[in-house]
This record gives C-alpha cells, structure tokens and sequence, in this order.
C-alpha cells in the first residue's frame, strides 16, 4: 500500500470520526411536554407566541430581559425568559424557533429565530396592506 | 375580460423568449452531442455551427428575458407578480437591479446570463474542445431555463416564471375591493387600486445587495467550466483539457472567493447578525465549493507539473460543480427553513431542484467510476520530500474539511429523508471552529513550506537551508501576537486557546514563508508570483479571522446597574449566561459605557432612503477622542412592522468599534400630568413611581449653577438624588431664583426617569420646610438600545481578501502567457 494512500484513508478516517463526534453535539426539536420531561437539557421548540398572555419587555427597566408566553401546537404553553433585546417584529412572527432549556417553571432561553409570513397570497394580512395601500 | 391599463405585451415577450431558450438550448445541447460524436471533420463541423447558431438564439433569448424583466421592474408594472412582489414606486433606481435578484427566478436568470458569457468566450477560446464543454454548458443552460419556464407538464408545475400576473395568482382572492360587487369578478379597473408594490426586503437595500450576487453567480456558474472539460475529458478518454482548465479553475476560485467574501464583508457592515461569518447554511453552501475548487486547482497544477494527481482533479472538479447545485437546492428548496436566516423562500420545486442535482450528478459519477481505470496514474509513489506530494495532502484536507461542513449543514437534509428531528448543537459556531481551526492550522503550514519543495525531489540541505528563515521570522512573529496580543479566549477552554495559538503561527507562518519566496525563491520575479501573492493573502485571511474572532469584544456590557432585578447576567449559575449585551440610551443622557461615555443626540429620518439615523456621540474617557456614529433603522416592508438595523462602524486601522440599535423607542405622547405639591426637608425621603430621592442640603448660589440666574438674583437649589427602582442614581437639582419680590423657578428633570421636579417655596423657615413640586409625566423619553462590539485587525481579513484575488488574477495571466506558448510540462 503506497502512503498516500494511507494517509487518505487516515485522513477519511478523521473525517468520519469528527462526524460522529458531531453527532454527539446535535440537539433535538421538542414539544413543550417533552421538554419538560427533559428539563436542564438544551432542546429546540417550535412553537407560537401566545397572543392571549402579556409579552414584557421594557428597555428603560433591563434591555435585556424579555419574557413572554409561547404554544405548541399541541396547544402547551409556557413562560419563556430571553435575556436578551426583544426580536423587531416577533409579534408578526407566524413561527418561533426558541433554542434553550428548561429551568423549573420557565424556558431558559438562548436564541429566538424568527419566521415571518413571507408569501404574499397564503397572508390575509398582507392583503389587508394592500387594501390600505389603496 | 379585458381589464385597464394592464401591459401584457411585456410578458407575451418574456414568456416567448422563455420557450424559445428552453428549445434552443436543449437543441443546441443536442447538437454539441452530435459534433462531440462524429470523428469526420467536415461534418462536425457543420454541427458545430449549427449549434452555435442555437447557442447564439438561447444567449439571445435570456438577454431578451433579462431586459424584459428589468422593463417590468423599472416601469412599475404592478399587473406582474415579479414586480408587485419585490419592488416598489420609492426604491432608488440601483436598488431596481437588487429586485431583480431578490427572488429565484431572477438569479436563475443571472446565473443563466453568466452561462451565456462564459459559453462565448468558451467558443472562442476552447478549439477542439468546444463540442463536448458546450455541450455541457448547453444542458446546464436547459436546466435553468427549465427553472423560470412556469408551465404545467402532466400536472407537475414545471419551473416559476417571472412573467405571471398577479391576477393570476391569487393575489386578490381575499380582497374584497378589488371584486365586482355584482360579479364577484375582479374589477375591471382593478390597477387603479394598486399604487404600489409591496417592495424589496429592506435588509437587502443596501449597495452589496446590488453587487454581491452577480460577482457571486459568476463564481457558481463558472465552477461549470472544469466540471464540463473534466466530463468531455472523461468521454474522450483525452487528458490534455488540464490545461486549458488551470486560468478557469483560478478564475472560478477568485470570483467564488470574492462573492463569498463580498456576503461576509455584507453581513458585518449591513446586517446585524453581529459579525461576518456566522456558519449559516447559506454561507456554508457556497464556501464548501470553494473549498473543494481550490482542492481541484492544486491538484490540477500537481498532474501538469508531475504527471501525479490527474484522478483526485477529475474527481473534485466533478464534485465542486455538483456542490454548486447542492447548495442551489439548500438554499432555494426552503428545507433549511428552521437552521438559516437568509434562504430563499420555498417556491414549491423542490423535485425539480434535486432533479437538478441528479441530474449532473449521476451520469458524472458513473462516468468517473467507469473510466477511472482508464485515467493514466504514475505507480511509483511520490516522494516525500515533494512538492506533488505535500499540495496532494493539502488537497485532501480542504476538500474533507468541505466534506465535514457540508455534512453538518445537511442536518436539516438528513431530518427531511429519515424523518428524524435532529437540530443543530448548543454553540452552532464553535461546533464548526473546533474542527475547521486544525484545518487552518494544517493548511497554513503547508502552505508555507510546499513553497520551499521542488517537484519530484527536494534535497534535505536545500530545503533545510530555504526554510530555517521564513520559520524563525513566523516563530518570533507570532509569539510576539501571542503574547502581547493579549489573544485569550477562555470560553472554550485551554486546549482551543493553544489551538487558536497554534493557528496563528501557521496562518503567520503563511505569509511570510510565501511573501519572502517571492522574493528569494522567485528573486523578485513578480509576474511569476500568482501563486505566492495569492497564499500571501491566504494566509492575510486566516490571521484576521482568528484575531478578530478570538477578540472581539462587547463593548456595550450592560454595566449600568440597569439590572439588579434579575441578578446578575455575568454571574455564575445565571443560564442567560452571555447575552447581556444590549445597552439603553436615553436621549441626551450620557451613560457609562467601559471605555467611553456615550449620548445619543438625536436622530433624523432621512426622505431619500427611508432610513432613521441615530446620532450615537462617542466620548473616550481617557485621550479625550471623540466621535459620532449613525446607525440607522429602516422600516420594514411586506407586512412587517418592525424595523431592520444597519450598523455603523468607526473604522481604525487595527480595529472597528461596530454599533447598532436593538430597538427604540420614541416618545410621542402629549403630556397631561400636572405637579404634585410635597413637603420635605433636608434629610427627608420622597417616593415617586419608579423609586425614591433624598434631599441631600439646600445650596445659596452655588458657583456651578450660575449659568441658570441672571445677574442681580439670588438663588436656591436643592441638591437631590433621585434613585430608581432598579438602582440607577440621578443628581439632580431644581431652584428658585428670587429678585426682590420677583420669583422664578428653575425646575430640573431627570429624562430617563421621566421625572421632573420643581422648588416651589420655602413652607417655614424655622423648621427648614420645603415644598417641592414633582411631575411624573406618563410618557417615557425617547430611548435606544444597541449594542456595541470590538473588532480586532478586522482590516487584515479584508486586505487578505483583495490580496488573494489579486495573487488569482496574476496567475490567471501567467497561466495564460504560458499556454499562449504551449508551454505543456507533463512529464
């Protein structure tokens, strides 16, 4: 066997093994239930801000202390604390990725993803502006 | 029905020349295939021109499209979806280009566009290589015709045109004002009720968004040069295309390397993901391509000057293009939807996206495997002490570590095909920094020493002679970086640190080994040092990388004391851990910010583009250096109501201070809160809403406050504190000014506090009574958050850059010069 051909498949080898290690990195998406079951462990929940609970945020208090309600689909909810600047827009978000963990009573939250309605014709909404633009 | 004042002769036009493309450049891929085909010379060449001919219908057609669209788009011809989608009547005229590509059927179209350019150029240039390339390039442009054609195969919606009505689309299904009322039809007149499109996304308003993607499609689409002289290479069982392909392959790489750089040097000047690299899929997509390009370049350049490496240069040629249309698909498939911020919208052709894939892929791959025996390869191994056989290694590592990254952006791929819901790790950025820093660490060494190895053979003394000097330079260098550079970055414990170290030193390393062979090894030759110039930038990138990252610093710490309600972010055991990053401006309140004192000032909304400016007004607290910043805010379009945030930087040569605003807020509401009347004397406490203040002494004319009485008055103050809830301390003091029996007031207010306090009257002298008058307005003053960080030697990242592509540009030239003269070196 010639070397390089050794140090290939050593070096594949690596690359494999750096991938499985990565494995051991990746974190899962999760329902409010079963985040809960795994609370102190850091999972990713898609869900809904609930409109129906006070959102607080107030820059002149802390800027950065955000907290507010979120829901799952399966209609789970849960008080969420981002110790961060509240998200331009996260009122108008249709989806909400919240990476962090449960902490007792509330999601310890590390980062928000956003995702805003961006098709035009699936957004009433947005057929509104239309009409107010009129 | 007919309706008013709609133009469709414009998308009669566009969908013509859609067609026409789609036809043209499928029959001139077959026609390439028949030259590529037939050995008798008269014949191919008759097919040739035949195919030119059609190549020269299909530039034509996307040409036309090109300009049809960009018709559409600068008339305001709201009937179209194109134009009602992603612009409107305010844009300034070069954001009009930035629509164009905003959607996918646009940059299919540039990319298509850049086809045509490279496919001339290809015709006029490639000689007997041309049948089999351009039939290649044809196919690819089939594909992408393909992409925007919109029309309906046996059910299966086939592309998105750019050309459809909005009527057509359902756009006014659920607005009842454009209906008939007796009908319930769309009115007749509907496009009077339309004023305006719904705008280009305001984060991509900006200048790079106007340059960024046609430098970069041209990097995509010219990874296709390689790629199709590697498959008529392959299907000719004919080696020499190497040649031809090195100038392309260096040509791809500096415009890949440029367009990706280009969305780096965008994302930290313009948006406000707080950095320039954030290992974004969308980032990840393009990068890996490149990487494995430069794998195929090197390799290239080992097989002409060696004779070794010609399979490995088959194979990542053939895999750089193939990676170009992966990232296409998970970028324009909206699979990476949950794990990116900036991918396009899924426009529901997500088959047809990996068909597209497959369809390059697959015949390629088989090809490969089926003439790999028959690709020549030197038995005898190469020696270690050969520059062949340390570029090979280096080869390998880039295109693993392209491997590993796009392995680790394929999660979201991996979740959609076995169904699992696998998401991404805690720390996103350091899971790829942990490995990618021994990349750059391996690389940058080699990078440096393969310089000082000659092919074939090197003998130990002359290499031992040429390199002890370029290695003590880079040894005392970068240990004087590490140790007065005060690069500490614990986060991530010891061993990354030493890492980070060892990094340096290699990328350190890489400069000067290559910058002093231009000088030694090439005496000063500099036209020969593409190369060389080109890993001196290299090497330029990995040092402001590693720098500014290991560095950067938060600036805005919100040190203010703003906070005590909730503890104490930095604190141990608080899971917020870091993200305190965001500090609150009050209107022209000073506040303690580490290393400087910062106001914001005042704030104007510019008509031109729509942006809010922030004057932030910097003051340093030692050296006495001062400057402005204006961040800016836009408001958001597309139904937003938000707004986005462009940063400002204060550029240094070895650092940036990098500012922007997190949110505001404006205080517009009347105020109708009066003067509550209380009494105090010094000593006493008062509370108000949102804390307390203590009346600390009465002052006669104090020196300090002179300013605020005319002459011939005498003047009281009070001397106040004024603590609020959350711990922040405001002196403060409101007075009288008396002149005989003349009585004025001097009231003082604390702004972020909203709270305004007045020295009424002396209540009784003997038992030193006061009455002071204290207002709390329900409004809240006008405030800001933003956050401010520190960057290191970012400048050394972006000289790199230009450095790099440079070093490309020359070597493009050199490469050229040489095969003007047939200079071919295979042994």
């Amino acid at each position: 066997m010639k070397k390089t051909h050794i140090i290939v498949l050593v070096c594949i080898a690596a690359a494999i093994v750096v991938l499985i290690s990565y494995t051991g990195d990746l974190t899962t998406y999760e329902t409010i239930a079963s985040a809960k079951e795994k609370e102190g462990k850091f999972v990713n929940l898609i869900v809904k801000l609930d409109k129906a609970q006070p959102l607080e945020y107030d820059a002149v208090k802390n800027p950065n202390y955000l907290t507010f309600t979120a829901v799952d689909t399966l209609g789970n909810n849960i008080k969420v604390v981002y110790h961060n600047n509240k998200p331009t827009d996260m009122e108008k978000s249709e989806r909400l990725v919240l990476k962090g963990r449960v902490q007792g009573d509330h999601f310890e939250c590390k980062d928000i993803l956003l995702k805003c309605p961006s098709k035009y014709k699936d957004d009433p909404k947005a057929n509104k502006n239309v009409q107010a633009a009129s | 029905m007919n309706y008013i004042g709609e133009h469709l002769l414009p998308g009669q036009i566009g969908h013509f020349f859609a067609v026409l493309s789609l036809v043209a450049s499928l029959l001139a891929t077959i026609a390439y295939a028949l030259a590529f085909r037939t050995r008798e010379l008269t014949d191919k060449q008759s097919w040739i021109r035949l195919a030119r001919g059609l190549f020269l219908a299909e530039s034509i057609s996307v040409l036309a499209m090109f300009i049809t669209l960009y018709y559409i788009i600068s008339h305001h011809l709201f009937e179209y979806k194109y134009a009602f989608t992603h612009s409107d009547r305010s844009l300034q005229v070069e954001y009009l280009l930035a629509c164009f590509w905003e959607g996918q059927e646009g940059s299919f179209m540039l990319w298509s566009f850049w086809h045509c350019v490279l496919g001339w150029i290809l015709i006029w240039k490639s000689k007997e290589w041309e049948s089999g390339v351009m039939m290649v390039i044809s196919f690819a442009q089939f594909c992408l015709a393909s992409m925007i054609i919109g029309i309906y195969f046996f059910g299966n919606k086939v592309g998105s045109s750019p050309f459809v009505l909005s009527r057509n689309e359902g756009f006014f299904d659920q607005a009842p004002i454009f209906k008939d009322m007796m009908t319930g039809a769309l009115r007749a007149d509907y496009l009077t009720l339309i004023k305006d499109g719904s705008g280009l996304n305001t984060l991509l308003q900006n200048y790079w968004m106007v340059i960024h993607p046609p430098v970069l499609f041209l990097g995509f689409a010219s990874t296709i040069v390689p790629f199709a002289y590697a498959i008529a290479g392959l299907l000719s069982r004919k080696h020499e295309w190497i040649k031809p392909t090195l100038p392309w392959a260096s040509f791809s790489a500096a415009m890949l390397g440029t367009g990706v750089m280009m969305g780096a040097a965008w994302a930290y000047e313009s948006l406000s993901f707080g950095g320039y690299w954030a290992w974004d899929p969308v980032e990840n997509a393009s990068l890996v391509p490149w990487l494995t390009l430069v794998a195929g370049l090197h390799t290239n350049l080992i097989y002409r000057n060696s004779g070794y490496s010609l399979r490995p240069t088959y194979f990542f040629y053939i895999i750089s293009f193939i990676l170009v249309l992966y990232s296409t698909f998970l970028t324009r498939s909206g699979i990476l939807g949950d794990t990116s911020v900036h991918a396009f919208t899924d426009l529901g052709m997500n088959v047809q996206l990996l068909l597209f894939v497959l369809v390059f892929l697959l015949p390629a791959l088989f090809l490969y495997f089926r003439e790999y025996k028959t690709i020549p390869a030197i038995a005898k191994e190469e020696n270690t002490y050969s520059r062949e056989f340390w570029i090979f290694i280096g080869s390998l590592v880039l295109f693993l570590s392209g491997i590993i990254i796009i392995s680790k952006t394929s999660v979201p791929v991996v979740n959609k095909v076995l169904g699992t819901n696998i998401a991404p790790p805690e720390d996103v950025e350091f899971a790829y920094n942990q490995i990618q820093i021994f990349v750059a660490i391996v690389v940058g060494i080699l990078t440096a020493i393969t310089q000082y190895l000659k092919y074939k053979d090197t003998s130990k003394a002359f290499f031992g002679k040429k390199i002890w000097v370029p290695t003590l330079i880079s040894v005392l260098i970068s240990l004087s970086i590490s140790l007065f550079a005060d690069v500490n970055y614990d986060k991530k414990g010891p061993g990354f640190l030493f890492a980070i170290h060892m990094a340096i030193f290699a990328s350190v390393y890489a400069v000067v080994a290559n910058a002093l062979y231009i000088w030694k090894g090439l005496n000063g030759k500099i036209k020969a040092a593409g190369a060389s110039v080109a890993h001196v930038g290299f090497g330029l990138v990995l040092v402001g990388i590693l720098i500014s990252s290991s560095k950067k610093t938060v600036l805005s710490w919100n040190t203010t004391g703003i906070t005590p309600l909730q503890g104490d972010p930095k604190a141990k055991g608080n899971p917020a851990g870091d993200p305190a990053e965001n500090i609150t401006l009050f209107k022209t309140v000073a506040t303690d910010m580490g290393k400087f004192m910062v106001t914001y000032t005042k704030d104007t909304l510019n008509p031109l583009d729509r942006k809010r400016y922030f004057e932030i007004d910097f003051v340093a607290k030692k050296g006495g250096e001062h400057f402005k910043l204006y961040p800016d805010v836009i408001k958001q379009n597309k139904g937003g109501e938000g707004f986005s945030a462009n940063p400002a930087a204060k550029h240094y040569w070895h650092k940036d201070i990098f500012v922007y605003i997190t949110s505001f807020q404006e205080n517009n509401r009347e105020d109708t809160t009066t003067f509550r009347n209380r009494e105090a004397k010094v000593g006493d406490t008062l509370f108000y809403g949102n804390g307390f203040m203590i009346l600390n002494k009465v002052e006669i004319n104090p020196a300090e406050l002179q300013r605020k009485v005319l002459p011939g008055e005498t003047s009281l103050f009070l001397d106040m504190t004024v603590i609020s809830k959350d711990g922040r301390r405001y002196p403060v003091k409101p007075g009288i000014a008396l002149k005989g029996m003349e009585l004025r007031s001097l009231p003082d207010s604390v702004l972020s506090q909203s709270l305004v306090l007045k020295f009424n009257r002396v209540l009784d002298q003997n038992t030193g009574k006061l009455e002071i008058g204290v207002k709390e307005s329900g409004a809240i003053t006008d405030l800001i958050t933003l956050k401010v960080y520190e960057f290191p030697m970012i400048n050394v990242l972006w000289l790199g850059v230009v450095v790099m592509v440079l070093g490309f540009v020359m070597s493009i030239r050199q490469r050229l010069r040489e095969s003007g003269r047939g200079a071919l070196r295979v042994s």
